[in-house]
């Protein structure tokens, strides 16, 4: 522990807090507040969150299509259509994380 | 496999520690709940622990509890802004419970807990539901034009709703197969690198020895970020049902 460099007051302290936290602010240019204290986000994260976003949806697309087809009984065809719905709202989805990552952090969230 | 080395699927097997019988539901204290009551035995010994100076200058541990905190309080406020902070009780416990588990999975002879489907599908799914009834709560009804986009022509809303139904019963799906597939592939790599070790002998053992030495800090990465990941999907989540926008 540093206990014996204790500043000699918390005003001192606070003073000395304030400044670093101004000269980390200047260091780290105009990346602003959201930046702060946000793991990186790596590419290989990326890359999971899209795919398992995409096959997700294709899988509750494919899941909900067979349920209806069980309760309708009109076996393949709602299952058919789902899959497409499914691929379409793992696009959506798709579109949506990485337009929410575009407008998070201008860096491109690389 | 050489005889004595575990495979690499080993590590997720389930196994009851006390068997508890309920007609005919199997609710077995098994090695999974253990984990789990360590994970939440952690976090309470490490918030207690830390907070319980109360120094105006904390100490590293009340700093460390203090930065969990102020992480989770300002993803909160960032995600969802001043009407966030009403939910920062249940989203700290979610990310303390997730991040605390995957990090005891990385303690050797430990048991990984968020990597069983299940595990991570219950804590979606109840993310999943809290968010649609607090639409409903907040909203009425009117949550229901949450799945109806704006600007569309009519003809297309037959199309675009169930894809946007579609894209919302997604959610607890990808949320939960994310943390799950990400905290597995990772344990099982580095069981296959650490078999290979083993397989390659004192000669040609030090190539995956390494590699497992990157794989740990790698995997040390992983388990703050899906727990980060997890954390930050709730809150948008929440501020998708509070604010209703996409």
């Amino acid at each position: 522990m540093a206990e014996e460099q204790k500043p000699t007051s918390l005003e001192d302290l606070d003073a000395r807090v304030t400044a670093a936290r101004a000269a980390n602010k200047q260091r780290s240019g105009n990346s602003g507040t959201a930046a702060e204290g946000k793991p990186p986000m790596t590419g290989l994260g990326l890359a999971m969150r899209i795919g398992t976003e995409l096959v997700a949806a294709i899988a509750v697309g494919l899941a909900v299509g067979y349920g209806l087809d069980l309760w309708l009984g009109t076996k393949p065809w709602l299952m058919v259509a789902f899959f497409f719905l499914g691929s379409a709202a793992g696009m959506l989805n798709v579109y949506r994380t990485t337009a929410h990552m575009g407008r998070d952090d201008g860096s491109g969230g690389t | 496999m050489g005889d004595g080395v575990a495979g690499p699927l080993e590590q997720f097997e389930i196994k009851p520690l006390v068997k508890i019988q309920l007609g005919s539901l199997d609710i077995s204290y098994t090695n999974s709940a253990l984990w789990m009551t360590i994970a939440v035995a952690v976090v309470t010994l490490f918030l207690v622990m830390g907070t319980r100076q109360r120094a105006l200058v904390p100490g590293r541990w009340q700093s460390m509890a203090e930065m969990s905190y102020e992480f989770v309080a300002n993803m909160l406020s960032e995600q969802v802004g001043s009407a966030g902070k009403a939910f920062f009780p249940f989203v700290f416990t979610l990310f303390m419970f997730i991040l605390v588990g995957n990090l005891l999975g990385m303690v050797p002879y430990s048991f990984t807990f968020t990597s069983h489907i299940i595990v991570t599908f219950g804590l979606a799914f109840v993310v999943f539901l809290g968010v649609t009834i607090l639409g409903f709560v907040k909203h009425g009804f009117h949550f229901l034009s949450f799945f109806v986009p704006k600007g569309v022509p009519a003809v297309m809303l037959l199309l675009m709703v169930p894809i946007e139904i579609l894209s919302y019963l997604t959610r607890p799906i990808s949320l939960s197969i994310r943390l799950f597939a990400n905290m597995m592939a990772g344990h099982t790599m580095l069981k296959v690198f650490a078999g290979f070790v083993i397989g390659l002998g004192v000669i040609g053992g030090w190539a995956p020895l390494a590699l497992n030495v990157v794989l740990t800090g790698f995997e040390i990465l992983v388990a703050f970020l899906q727990a980060y990941v997890f954390a930050v999907l709730t809150c948008i989540y929440i501020n998708d049902a509070v604010h209703m926008s996409h």
